[in-house]
């Protein structure tokens, strides 16, 4: 089953590709929330016509091919076990919610990973659109053509004043959450970040970490999405998502810089003991991995460790994750357990870059 | 103020207790203070929707001044395709169907108004199909506009040209029009 590399590699595909600013923006995503004009939303509807909706995308999408997005693979959610279903939330490639309603839930996923399309999720179709680095316009255009694609055979539902009509008020209108998964060390280590972050929500978009809990960061990774989905058209909304992108990632240039020059040798030492623990640590937690892990690639885009890739915080993020660790384990571990395993499996993946 | 459990992040949550006129006072972070249980999530954590369920009940107030009669109206506006009553809609902050912004449509306005910062009309992208009507409009409409200007700027022969589009798209427009019944 072809399941199988959407499963056992950590990095997507498309995520070897190097896309504008990709010391700084990981990723950029588009989602549109679509639904069927006469069909009942999921969180009422009746079991047999969301296995109908769920049968028509497998008769009429299963290994079909469009532009870039290469042989879609339909999986069942219901038909995975619970590490795939971990895993494939881990590489964001659906979300905790169609895990948790599984029962009619499917995904259809490109060869590439680069889109994905969610069935029966809170919206009977959840269209995701990835692209490395900050490439917000570019991946609205290619997900508003793949939009067509489906629509050619959907009738969605839509109202001229109210656009396109989404099970949760906030999503009416657009459908549309674009957002951008950024690395901003030198902004968390400053605390800039903490005062960016209310001003940022008054521009009607949103700042939330992405993993790790409440309104911690860990990682230092932070996703920036807009809020608003109704009364502005999707090109103002990545315009506007984009110009605060842009500011965000000249203030995180400019806060290393200011740490390079106030205290280098103090960063240069936080981040070789960071490099340090990741390469011979025999146990450790996925909050310490993480922020070793985000010092580390802090290190490689200032040039202060060579001849690693920057790709690897990405893939060390996913591999780490407990799905992912037990998928590779081949069975259900306990904390302890994973913690020995993520120690050995970052070992083993900075030893191939040397 | 840093948290004075961890030590570590900085304090979020400060509770003052009076006990028998003994005052004490706590200062936390938002992990720690969960942790001693001074702050309890539902299961699923908090999530934006549950901010929302809360912005859409800003009418209970309004409620309880109302007579019996108007409060029997209220309550039973319901969806007539999936049956979702609207005190439901604000319990589970989702629609059931379509329809149902058509069913509510009375008491969407400023719930609307609140989630989409003063927003109630959509600006974005028309579908192909569903749309193919309401595209034609809006070609027309920017064209017209673009009359207009052009007949104000005196540029005439542009103006013509204009004026033949908005012509063959108003011929055009006539068939599938004709053609679609819904």
């Amino acid at each position: 089953m072809s399941l199988e590399h959407f499963i056992k590699e950590a990095l997507s595909p498309w995520m070897h590709e190097q896309g504008p600013d990709n010391d700084i923006v990981m990723s950029s995503r588009i989602r549109l929330a679509r639904n069927f004009a006469n069909v009942t939303y999921p969180i009422l509807a009746e079991q047999e016509k969301l296995d109908d909706i769920r049968s028509f995308f497998k008769k009429e999408y299963e290994h079909q091919t469009f532009q870039n997005y290469k042989n879609l693979e339909f999986v069942s959610i219901k038909d995975l076990t619970p590490v795939e279903k971990s895993v494939l939330v881990e590489k964001h490639l659906i979300s905790p919610h169609l895990v948790k309603h599984d029962e009619h839930a499917a995904v259809m996923i490109s060869q590439n990973e680069q889109v994905s399309v969610m069935i029966n999720e809170e919206d009977h179709i959840r269209i995701q659109l990835y692209f490395p680095g900050l490439q917000l316009k570019k991946a609205l255009e290619e997900a508003f053509d793949f939009d067509d694609w489906i629509e050619e055979k959907v009738n969605y539902a839509y109202d001229e004043t109210k656009g396109y009509l989404t099970s949760c008020p906030t999503n009416v209108g657009t459908g549309m959450r674009a957002s951008v998964m950024m690395h901003l060390p030198a902004l968390s280590m400053t605390k800039q970040i903490n005062r960016m972050i209310p001003a940022i929500s008054q521009l009607g978009l949103v700042v939330r970490g992405i993993y790790g809990e409440g309104s911690e960061a860990l990682g230092n990774i932070f996703q920036i999405s807009n809020q608003i989905t109704l009364g502005k058209s999707e090109e103002d909304i990545v315009e506007d998502l984009e110009s605060v992108v842009n500011q965000l990632i000249d203030h995180e240039r400019v806060a290393r810089n200011y740490i390079m020059k106030r205290s280098g040798i103090e960063l240069e030492d936080r981040i070789f003991r960071s490099y340090g623990v990741l390469q011979y640590s025999r146990k450790i937690e996925s909050k310490e991995a993480a922020k070793c892990i985000s010092n580390v690639r802090l290190g490689i885009d200032l040039g202060i460790i060579e001849n690693t890739s920057g790709n690897i915080l990405n893939e060390l993020m996913v591999l780490t994750q407990p799905g992912f660790l037990q998928q590779y384990a081949n069975r259900t571990l306990n904390a302890g357990e994973r913690d020995v395993l993520r120690a050995s499996l970052i070992r083993e993946r900075l030893k191939l870059e040397n | 103020m840093e948290c004075q459990e961890c030590h570590e992040r900085p304090a979020t949550l400060h509770v003052k207790q009076v006990i028998n006129g003994q005052e004490t006072k706590v200062s936390m972070c938002e992990t720690c203070a969960k942790k001693k249980g001074y702050i309890t999530y539902p299961e699923e954590g908090y999530s934006l929707h549950d901010l929302l369920t809360g912005l859409f009940n800003f009418d209970t107030i309004k409620m309880t001044s109302m007579s019996d009669n108007q409060l029997n109206q209220v309550k039973e506006l319901q969806c007539s395709k999936c049956g979702m009553t609207f005190s439901k809609f604000k319990q589970v902050g989702k629609f059931g169907c379509a329809h149902c912004y058509e069913s509510f449509a009375s008491k969407l306005e400023p719930i609307f108004r609140r989630v989409h910062s003063g927003n109630t009309k959509h600006f974005g992208k028309i579908p192909k199909r569903a749309g193919s009507g309401l595209q034609l409009k809006k070609q027309l409409k920017s064209y017209r506009e673009e009359l207009q200007q052009l007949i104000e700027a005196e540029a005439f022969e542009e103006a013509a040209k204009v004026r033949d589009k908005i012509k063959a798209l108003e011929k055009g427009d006539k068939e599938p029009e004709a053609g679609d019944g819904s």
